[in-house]
């Protein structure tokens, strides 16, 4: 029996992994060498989807976060409309990105979307939002915080049920105002809960990219194209097999950073738990 | 006293201050939820100026019955379901052998194996679309509902929420289920599996979630509709319909697909909330 287990797991094991070092075996065609690599590094599209992945990263991951946890300060009270409010927030997250994006299709429509329609009422211009290289990754972006903002403000929720009601009552004593009281007490408690969440939503922003399947596709002239959507494009539109492999390898090597330099923090969470 | 009233009457108006702004964004987080609702409800072709409101002056069904007309949603639920109960399943098995095995059986070379599976944890299987199809392709699987499957019948994530619930079983129990002449398998079936419950269905409701809603892999795997998921069909239900602005009827698919999800989640909210709460804290 025990053996059935050592067995039975380490053929799981390998599988899985097989399926990682896969991605070597693709470029073995005809061996080029680092020629993909040479291709891609001189590659304008590339430069550019790189610079939109980052965008993205440097967009989305800081506002989603900060806005998480305001709303988890907002709705960490007892009263009858917290369920509804965190229900409001939170479902955004169970939605399938594809068809959230159905619906933000529409936000978007020029003319008559519900982004113009509304913005007009405040006096705004007219904007084709999806078409306009300015305003394209922006607007997917918005999708992004509005989808994962309610996720992960449960992270912080659970964080702040942590923190012992005793430190707050010290600090009231003391007589120290609601901003302090939030710098010095919650903020750095939540500090394990925010490194989380900031690695949960780094490693999110280079994988979701559902949306911009339907709403954009890469487009419009590349400027909402990144790295795993030009990894689809490279592999399932244009059959360059190599190529996209070396993008995932690249994209490989981008996650193992962000895991890399977490893996050190979240390790010591765990020994907590233990 | 007066100033014991006046305390509660500033307090009243800091909680209507609160519940009217928190209210004013949860609004706007629900916003394109209810016009989605609203505008699959509205009778086909009504577009104009109303189209961006909440109100919905005729209801009618008519775009639901041509959604459904228009795509084999019956086959892709069908799909769908396969898929997500088929991952679930194989899920359930793996990860309960591969915790215990990480939980309680000595072997060289775990701890070294357990950080490769933390590994995984941050390598989500979307980044690795092109090694995984060419696997699949290899194995003859384009176009079935195992091909999409199989990646997931391991899950990193679910063996170490798993593995953390397994260390918590007293050894004691152990001990007395080994005297009761269980074997392994008993064991773990009679004493570790109860007792991690809630670490069960924590990690099957995020699974179902996840596979559910999952797009871009099904999409490659598949270029009909034999095993094509609801993801996958509104996708292309989607980009037909909006090439001729057909709001209303978007609006309905994405009803029909977004639901089942959506009243389970009603159903069972505290439920929904706890478990992803639970795999953030674990994770």
């Amino acid at each position: 029996m025990f053996l059935a287990v050592f067995t039975y797991y380490p053929i799981l094991t390998s599988a899985e992994l097989s399926l990682y070092r896969a991605t070597a075996t693709v470029r073995s065609h005809t061996f080029i060498g680092a020629g993909n690599y040479l291709t891609l590094a001189a590659d304008p599209v590339f430069h550019q989807v790189l610079r939109n992945s980052l965008e993205f990263l440097a967009g989305t991951v800081p506002v989603t976060v900060a806005l998480a946890l305001v709303l988890a300060l907002a709705v960490n009270r007892p009263h009858l409309l917290v369920t509804p409010f965190r229900t409001a927030f939170f479902y955004p997250a169970l939605l399938p990105l594809i068809g959230a994006a159905a619906i933000w299709l529409f936000v978007y429509t020029p003319g008559y979307g519900l982004m113009d329609v509304y913005l007009r009422k405040l006096g705004g211009g007219s904007v084709n939002w999806l078409q306009d290289p300015t305003w394209a990754l922006p607007a997917v972006m918005l999708v992004s915080v509005w989808k994962n903002a309610g996720y992960y403000m449960l992270f912080y929720l659970a964080g702040l049920q942590t923190i012992s009601a005793e430190l707050y009552e010290a600090a009231r004593i003391e007589g120290a105002g609601a901003w302090h009281t939030f710098r010095s007490i919650t903020f750095p408690l939540l500090g394990p809960t925010t490194l989380f969440v900031l690695v949960i939503a780094s490693i999110n922003a280079f994988q979701s990219v559902d949306q911009i399947w339907i709403m954009t596709a890469g487009g419009p002239d590349n400027t909402t194209n990144v790295l795993l959507f030009y990894i689809y494009q490279m592999a399932f539109m244009f059959f360059d097999l190599g190529k996209a492999a070396a993008l995932t390898v690249f994209l490989l090597a981008v996650l193992m950073g962000i895991a890399a330099l977490s893996f050190g923090l979240l390790e010591r969470r765990i020994h907590y738990e233990v | 006293m007066r100033s014991s009233v006046t305390r509660r009457a500033g307090r009243g108006l800091r909680t209507a201050a609160w519940a009217l702004s928190v209210g004013a964004l949860a609004f706007v987080w629900l916003f394109p939820l209810l016009w989605a609702v609203a505008t699959s409800f509205r009778p086909p072709g009504s577009l104009g100026s109303q189209i961006a409101s909440l109100w919905v002056q005729h209801p009618s069904l008519a775009n639901f019955r041509e959604a459904w007309s228009e795509a084999p949603f019956v086959r892709l639920y069908y799909n769908t379901a396969v898929v997500v109960f088929g991952i679930l399943g194989a899920q359930l098995v793996t990860i309960t052998l591969g915790a215990y095995a990480f939980a309680r059986l000595e072997f060289p070379g775990r701890d070294l194996l357990f950080r490769l599976f933390l590994l995984q944890l941050m390598v989500a299987p979307s980044s690795l679309i092109l090694p995984n199809f060419v696997t699949i392709k290899t194995l003859g699987l384009l176009n079935t509902r195992l091909g999409i499957m199989i990646p997931y019948f391991a899950s990193a994530f679910g063996t170490f929420l798993l593995r953390q619930a397994f260390r918590g079983v007293p050894r004691d129990l152990e001990d007395a289920a080994a005297i009761d002449g269980c074997g392994t398998f008993q064991t773990l079936w009679h004493v570790f599996v109860p007792l991690a419950r809630p670490t069960l269905i924590a990690f099957s409701i995020v699974s179902v979630v996840y596979h559910y809603n999952e797009f871009l892999w099904p999409l490659i795997i598949t270029d009909t509709d034999r095993a094509r998921t609801v993801t996958v069909g509104l996708a292309s239900f989607t980009q037909s319909a909006e090439s001729a602005a057909q709001w209303n009827l978007i609006a309905a698919g994405t009803v029909i697909v977004i639901l089942p999800l959506l009243v389970l989640f009603i159903l069972f909210q505290r439920r929904f909330v706890e478990s992803f709460m639970y795999s953030g804290l674990k994770g």
